[in-house]
């Protein structure tokens, strides 16, 4: 039997898990159902931020049974990742990522209760991005897979038949999607909160659809803008004088055509700064300044 | 290289399943499916040619019970033993069927390939997989006993048959299914134990 490719994959698969499950804590942040984090360095453990729902009174519990007090060192709900500080952590950390190529096995695993480490398999299913949802959470890259996101799995790991992870399993992005923020994006928004608490995001303040541009305005080849639909009171936006009705085409030289563009534009770099938004106002093109907020 | 790799787990695996199927059952009231069945390995003489363990609540429907054989023999079944607790129960028929091989349920780890062979909605012989996904006591229940949670889709008609290891080898009984993601199986040792000791206690039936 031990030629058996069928029983040395079996046995990979479990030795990953093994592996993998070391590095995995049960995080609890929320009543009733524990969720998971990755152990990335000495003691600091990587989980999805939707399952912190207090600040206070955090701990962990280790492979080896350790219940230890954890404390929130950042936390960035647009890309559901939150950064725990844990005293005496000493568990090992999580190996080198691996790159998700479509079709691949795909283990999901988590550590939702004190019973052990648990799993589920499946492929990757997309490697794709940007995935937004809603008015905040946005991804530059995600990876979905069709594994099972057990109860408690969100904040796990997503590994491939060797323990080596694709991402950070979270199902808090909706819609039942169950994804894999990618390792690589993961430890970079990590770092950033490890380094100022929060990730800088820039911020208008409005709510828009994008429109088609009537063909006297179109410049360049611009098809599309923006369509302010509405203004926050007291944001960037208001004390810049932008109006409903206003199309906003364009920031600094960056054209606006859809969402994904005006998120583009306002990177974290902008925010505090004043910037020029181009828009076109009862069929006149103007530019008006702006100051880049910070996104709450 | 990965090719090769790959078109020999997978010609392993058709050949796991093709030797597995041989001891499974479908459990029929006339002329519908209700369940599947194992042909267990006899450790001792027993008044049936073959036994067949199956899950209490597929064999609770009725007394007039005929099995369809992997071979497509159909046969009477009597029902020699059941256990609401566990969800086991015992049917004898008079033919010889080849029996599984049994695992080692006391070994399994998360994250192993497992297979499940059964007849949701009375389609025959449907083969799903997926990995041993915990293993532990189900919460909410009074049983004490350990059980295999597993990602294996299963649907109803898939009660009492096997959950099989990547050897093709019996680790458990398919017993529930829990919100259509997560199945629950009984341990084969467990099984195992129990068909032992009714047998043993007994032994006329």
């Amino acid at each position: 039997m031990s030629d058996n490719p069928l029983l040395a994959l079996s046995q990979a698969m479990a030795d990953a898990v093994e592996m993998i499950g070391k590095s995995l804590v049960m995080v609890n942040g929320r009543p009733r159902q524990p969720a998971t984090g990755i152990a990335y360095d000495a003691d600091l453990v990587l989980t999805a931020d939707h399952v912190l729902e207090r600040e206070d009174k955090l701990t962990v519990q280790t492979h080896d049974g350790r219940v230890l007090n954890a404390q929130i060192v950042g936390r960035d709900a647009s890309t559901d990742l939150a950064v725990l500080r844990v005293g005496g952590l000493a568990v090992p950390t999580v190996g080198p990522a691996a790159q998700a190529r479509v079709g691949q096995l795909a283990l999901a695993v988590g550590r939702p209760s004190a019973d052990g480490v648990m799993a589920s398999l499946g492929v990757i299913s997309k490697v794709g991005g940007p995935l937004r949802m809603g008015r905040s959470a946005s991804l530059e890259r995600y990876i979905q897979t069709d594994a099972v996101p057990y109860p408690g799995f969100s904040g796990g790991a997503l590994v491939d038949a060797s323990g080596a992870p694709f991402g950070l399993f979270t199902t808090g992005f909706g819609r039942g999607l169950a994804i894999a923020i990618p390792m690589a994006l993961a430890l970079q928004v990590a770092q950033t909160l490890t380094r100022q608490g929060y990730v800088k995001r820039g911020y208008l303040g409005i709510i828009s659809q994008q429109v088609k541009l009537p063909p006297a305005q179109r410049s360049s080849g611009q098809e599309s803008g923006l369509l302010v639909v509405r203004v926050e009171e007291n944001s960037p936006a208001e004390q810049g004088g932008l109006l409903i009705g206003d199309i906003l085409i364009g920031v600094e030289d960056q054209p606006v055509r859809d969402a994904d563009d005006l998120i583009a534009a306002l990177k974290g770099e902008r925010v505090g700064k004043p910037v020029a938004v181009r828009i076109i106002r009862g069929g006149l093109l103007q530019t008006l300044t702006v100051t880049v907020g910070q996104k709450p | 290289m990965a090719r090769a790799a790959a078109i020999n787990a997978v010609q392993a695996l058709a050949a796991v399943v093709e030797r597995a199927k041989t001891s499974v059952v479908q459990v029929r009231v006339g002329r519908s499916g209700i369940g599947t069945g194992i042909v267990w390995p006899l450790r001792r003489a027993a008044p049936y040619s073959s036994v067949i363990v199956t899950n209490a609540h597929v064999a609770a429907f009725t007394a007039n019970m005929d099995i369809v054989a992997a071979n497509g023999q159909t046969l009477d079944a009597a029902l020699l033993a059941s256990d609401g607790q566990l969800d086991l129960a015992l049917l004898g028929v008079n033919a010889a069927l080849p029996a599984a091989e049994l695992g080692d349920s006391q070994r399994m780890r998360v994250g192993e390939l497992v297979f499940a062979i059964g007849n949701p909605w009375g389609q025959a012989n449907i083969v799903t997989a997926g990995v041993v996904s915990g293993l532990g006591r189900l919460p909410q229940t009074m049983r004490s006993l350990p059980y295999i949670r597993t990602d294996v889709r299963l649907a109803p008609g898939n009660s009492g048959g096997p959950l099989l290891n990547a050897s093709g080898q019996v680790i458990g009984i398919n017993t529930m299914i829990l919100g259509g993601d997560m199945g629950v199986a009984i341990p084969g040792h467990i099984a195992d134990e129990w068909v032992a000791d009714r047998l043993g206690r007994t032994p006329a039936y």
